[in-house]
């Protein structure tokens, strides 16, 4: 084979490779590019929190919102569902779940803001959505903390923000009719 | 031999359309167009519908005039020395440039409403709007009421065995119900898979995601009965879970509330009292109906190979702990969700005790009853072993 | 000049092709592997379309008839499978296998023998799609485009055998990629510049980056999927902090890409095709390739156009709408150099023009409709509708088909040396140009009226039309037994083509035997 064909192969098969490295490349950069412009409404750790507590400001309306996906039953709900806070004021908020089940679970909250654009100033110092698992034994309750404040900057239109938190089971297993428990004598095939 | 066919085929096709055109059907715009809809924003929506497909229209018919007429006037026939002119940059540039600018003029009005869309800073009112397999959940976060819609069209009608109702398809059993004039943000999100909330009245679409929050903002001056449907396939019930949105008077809007918060309260009240066996199982016959016939189906018998039998099923004959345990927990790795979060506990006791007692199975089993004050307690998890 | 020319001259067993089945199996021409994909798909047309019929059957009227909601899940996610990636995209392929060596004067693709590996993976690939149908929980019910969770937490188990398939389809185009690319570019004729080059080779050089470019992305998406499946891993799962917004990203990343791969071909065959029949040549060559490679350029930065409803910033629904607005002006452009080249033509309607006719009104009207799914806040109320539905099968159905169709009416004299049956060629043409017309332009107003996409069953204003729209389908089904059986016809015997077949045909490919020689320029021709 001549050497111009050696090389365009060499080339494209060098091409794939890139692309394939890139749609990995994708998920970091995915996380990044939402990070830096807020755009899955998702609220991050906040290194800045500080800086926001300056001088209390406005008055706002803050609304904590809670869901269990499917297959979630603990009990999870707001201690407070909703409340007048001040911006640039430290504020604590407490979710409070149980397990209403007999075995020892693992739930992860995921949370979402809306007005999508109020993102960037709401500065959460602690979260219990930041944690990777909250393990909760048979019966265990247990009140979970948020500790933000709402930077002053929050643009003006913005009277009211609502919080919503999802908990999941950490241990979902996947399909649909394989993998049941042997213990459970089901009728055929689930 | 190729003529006739074709005749006929053209005779065949008119025939049908004639059909068509006469059918009621056929002379309502409603039935080929986008609605106008009931909001400033909606009617925004379709006016740049109607632009964009006037601007279409006569792009068309310019272009299309073009090659229709040289189809006709320079067949070899007419015209058998082609000329042979094959660039000319000028014209490249024309018309490469003309519709960038048509495509400017579009964009400006498109990105406008866009913006006036997006704005989800507030509302009167917010509703938290949770997509299930296969219903929608509404939860008024003001005033705390909450319940879920499912798709109240008769399982018959879909089996073409009684006849169909003017609403086939588009009825619940529990509409959203809003008041006329205030701003409703309704906050979306799913319990499982991706769902998708449309109303076609309010011109809103967005995408319910497990786990995240999308808002849609509408205000409605007109007050009348608007319906939806789910907009993303979410498995095999996704053509069966409308939305209906009834917009009132706001004294009408009040009065609904108060009457759902008492609701409420009663259920506090219908949990403590004490229940007959017959009382849950008829009351457990409509939340079946409405929950479980989908998958279990009405006589209990389930689906081969997919969805078991309740029917002679050893859980709900002999293990009444068990069962409470899957109504409440859900199977994990299966399709048969939780359903703590969804019923209430009268409705939970009503469900599973008529489970124990139809299909044979109260003849059949050790036709155990479960009371509402027995899911309070296994929430409390002081259920033992014994006092099963 | 290549030492592999040279020594094929000097070897006794290449007269011709070989003897038997086996000849099939192992055969390392570029025609006749031109000749299995070509099969290959025209099969995997008739499945798909078997399924359509299904599909369209239960829609005829209101309520449940003829399936169950699960089965007919299967039934629409096969069918978007096996078209695009059955029958589609093969078809494009066996045409580049026969024509583009053709048409550069080589003598064959650069890899020959990767060229059968190419093709024998694909019915692999579909056997096992196809066979889980049979298996426990059904085939995949999820959608072509198999949005997480519902493809990853609540899929049958079958979807494993779907991420296998899929990865050995995305191996074949890939492979196929390459060798596309290396023919054009090391092996033409000397005198052959780039620009010298015909569209339909243009066309597939771009194909081929395009694919070059999306598919890993693809085999990167399902190996997550795959991964979150049976890995315990949580790309796409809330619960694990994952996001399934994230698969839709590198989903369409692949996904809009895709659909230009395949209609760049397309362009590509329209081009000679209304050339050789207005006997007058292309207008605007140079425009029409820059054309395309804008559109292709284009195509990477449009793809959440597919998103417009999932919760994006208003910043990212603002660029994506102006990106996939300004598509329309490379593509308007190819429009309007094909209307010119007829414009004081010579035209006479033979069936491949009146394909390609078709071709270019047809798609413009889909066009149209994407100008409008463009706008977003429109879209809001098109998104996951009838009207989509009726945008892409019109760029599909009347433009890629159609297309191919004419591909095959074009050049069928030239591979087997016998003119098709024109009298039955039109009436093929007509048959399916009413069905495709009858089946999926009152899908339009379906869709506008509110009727959602992806569904058994529909309230009773739609009634009407889905049953116009099913009898469409049922005519335009019934018409391709007919384009069999012209295809067939015509391999067995027909009126002797000469070599250069239509009048005014330019190319390399008309200046050899009709039928082809089993080998072509063996030796390279001169280019002036």
């Amino acid at each position: 084979m001549n050497k111009g064909r050696k090389k365009t192969i060499i080339l494209l098969s060098f091409a794939v490779l890139v692309m394939w490295n890139f749609s990995w490349a994708l998920i970091p950069l995915y996380d990044a590019f939402c990070e830096v412009t807020g755009l899955n409404g998702k609220v991050t750790q906040s290194s800045s929190a500080e800086s926001s507590m300056t001088a209390e400001g406005r008055e706002i309306g803050l609304q904590f919102i809670s869901h269990n996906n499917a297959g979630m039953p603990w009990v999870f709900k707001p201690s407070q569902r909703a409340l007048k806070i001040k911006t640039g004021a430290l504020h604590e908020a407490t979710f409070y779940a149980k397990n209403t089940t007999n075995k020892t679970m693992i739930g992860r909250a995921v949370n979402s803001i809306a007005p999508s654009n109020a993102k960037n100033y709401v500065k959460k110092i602690e979260c219990f959505c930041f944690e990777e698992g909250i393990e909760l034994k048979p019966g265990e309750e247990i009140y979970l903390p948020i500790k933000m404040v709402v930077d002053n900057e929050l643009p003006k239109e913005i009277k009211n923000i609502v919080l919503s938190y999802t908990i999941f089971d950490s241990n979902i297993k996947h399909n649909l009719i394989m993998d049941h428990d042997s213990n459970h004598e089901m009728e055929p095939s689930l | 031999m190729f003529n006739k066919a074709t005749t006929t085929i053209n005779k065949s096709l008119a025939a049908l359309f004639l059909a068509a055109l006469s059918s009621k059907s056929f002379a309502a715009w409603d039935d080929i167009n986008m609605t106008e809809g009931v909001t400033a924003i909606s009617k925004e929506v379709f006016g740049l519908h109607m632009l964009i497909f006037w601007i279409c229209v006569a792009i068309g018919i310019v272009v299309f005039g073009v090659m229709f007429y040289s189809m006709f006037a320079f067949t070899k026939k007419k015209n058998p020395n082609p000329s042979t002119f094959h660039e000319n940059t000028k014209v490249e540039l024309a018309w490469t440039i003309v519709p960038f600018l048509i495509l400017v003029l579009m964009a400006i009005p498109a990105s406008n409403t866009l913006t006036k869309i997006y704005d989800d800073t507030a509302g009167d009112i917010n509703i938290q709007v949770i997509g299930y397999q296969w219903k929608w959940e509404y939860r008024y976060l003001e005033d705390n009421i909450g319940f879920f819609s499912n798709l109240s069209t008769d399982q018959d009608e879909i089996d073409n065995n009684t006849p169909k109702g003017e609403h086939y398809l588009e009825e619940v059993d529990e509409p959203v119900i809003i008041p006329v004039g205030k701003k409703i943000r309704f906050l979306i999100t799913a319990n499982d898979v991706i769902h998708s909330w449309w109303m076609p009245d309010f011109a809103i679409k967005q995408d319910a995601i497990p786990g995240f929050i999308n808002t849609a903002w509408t205000i409605v001056d007109k007050p009348g009965t608007y319906r939806g449907k789910c907009t993303e396939l979410c498995g095999k019930n996704h053509g069966f879970m409308p939305i209906v949105v009834k917009v009132v008077p706001q004294d009408e809007y009040d009065i609904w509330v108060a009457t759902k918060q008492e609701e409420a309260l009663k259920m506090a009240e219908l949990t403590e009292k004490t229940w007959s066996a017959e009382e849950l199982v008829q009351r457990g016959e409509g939340i079946y109906q409405k929950n479980c016939v989908a998958c279990h189906q009405s006589n209990g018998a389930g689906i081969v190979g997919i969805f078991p039998a309740l029917a002679g099923s050893d859980i709900v004959l002999n293990d009444k702990a068990r069962h409470l345990e899957i109504l409440m927990e859900g199977v994990q790795g299966a399709a048969m969700a939780s359903y703590a979060n969804q019923l209430s506990e009268v409705d939970m006791a009503a469900v599973i005790t008529y489970t124990r007692r139809s299909w044979g199975n109260a003849e059949n089993g050790d036709g155990k009853i479960v009371v509402p004050t027995d899911i309070v307690e296994y929430k409390n998890l002081k259920l033992k072993e014994e006092e099963i | 000049m290549s030492a592999v020319i040279e020594s094929h001259d000097h070897d006794d067993h290449h007269h011709g092709p070989a003897e038997g089945l086996t000849r099939w199996l192992y055969t390392t021409n570029h025609k006749d592997i031109g000749t299995l994909y070509l099969w290959f798909s025209f099969a995997m047309f008739l499945i798909g379309g078997a399924m359509a019929m299904v599909i369209r059957a239960e829609l005829f009227q209101p309520g449940m008839q003829i399936v169950e909601p699960e089965f007919y899940n299967q039934m629409l996610t096969l069918h978007g499978l096996i078209m695009v990636f059955g029958a589609v995209m093969p078809a494009f392929v066996g045409l580049a296998n026969w024509l583009i060596p053709m048409m550069v004067g080589a003598p064959d693709m650069a890899l020959p023998r990767m060229n059968n590996l190419s093709f024998w993976i694909l019915p692999v690939a579909f056997f096992i799609l196809l066979s889980s149908l049979f298996m426990e929980g059904g085939a995949p019910n999820f959608g072509w485009t198999f949005y997480a969770p519902l493809s990853t937490t609540y899929a049958p188990p079958s979807v494993t055998f779907f991420i296998f398939s899929v990865h050995i389809m995305g191996a074949s185009s890939i492979m196929g990629s390459i060798n596309v690319i290396v023919t054009i570019m090391n092996m033409r004729a000397p005198g052959m510049t780039l620009m010298k080059m015909p569209l339909f080779v243009w066309s597939w050089l771009i194909t081929a980056y395009l694919l070059i470019a999306v598919m890993p992305v693809l085999a990167g998406a399902v190996t997550m999927m795959l991964m979150d499946i049976h890995f315990g891993t949580s790309f796409f799962n809330a619960a694990g902090g994952g996001d399934p917004v994230l698969f839709q990203h590198i989903f369409w990343f692949f996904g809009h890409p895709e659909v230009y791969i395949m209609i760049l071909p397309a362009f590509g065959i329209t081009s000679h095709i209304i050339e050789t029949f207005s006997r007058k040549q292309l207008f605007g060559h140079t425009s029409m390739v820059w054309a395309m490679t804008s559109i292709a350029i284009l195509s990477f930065v449009v793809w959440a156009h597919h998103m417009f409803t999932v919760g994006l910033p208003l910043a990212a629904e603002l660029f994506f709408m102006w990106a996939t607005m300004l598509i329309a002006v490379p593509t308007g452009v190819k429009v309007f150099n094909w209307v010119t080249t007829m414009f004081k033509g010579s035209i006479t309607y033979e069936t491949p023009m009146l394909f390609a006719i078709a071709f270019v009104v047809l798609f413009t009207i889909g066009g149209f409709s994407g100008l409008m799914l463009a706008i977003t806040p429109a879209d809001f109320q098109y998104h996951d509708t009838y009207f989509v539905v009726a945008h892409f099968h019109y760029v599909l159905v009347p433009g890629a088909i159609f297309s191919i169709m004419a591909a095959v009416y074009y050049w069928i004299p030239k591979w087997t040396g016998n003119m098709y049956d024109e009298r039955l060629g039109r009436l093929h043409f007509w048959l399916s140009f009413i069905g495709v017309n009858v089946t999926f332009f009152p899908q339009h107003w379906i869709g506008l009226a509110g009727m959602p996409r992806r569904v058994p069953d529909y309230a009773l204003q739609f009634a009407d039309w889905n049953m116009v729209s099913s009898v469409g389908a049922f005519l335009f089904g019934a018409s391709q037994i007919l384009f069999l059986f012209i295809v067939i016809k015509t391999v067995m015997g027909g009126k002797k083509a000469s070599p250069e077949v239509w009048e005014g045909a330019r190319g390399l490919e008309w200046t050899v035997d009709s039928p082809a020689p089993y080998h072509t320029f063996s030796t390279p021709p001169k280019v002036s």
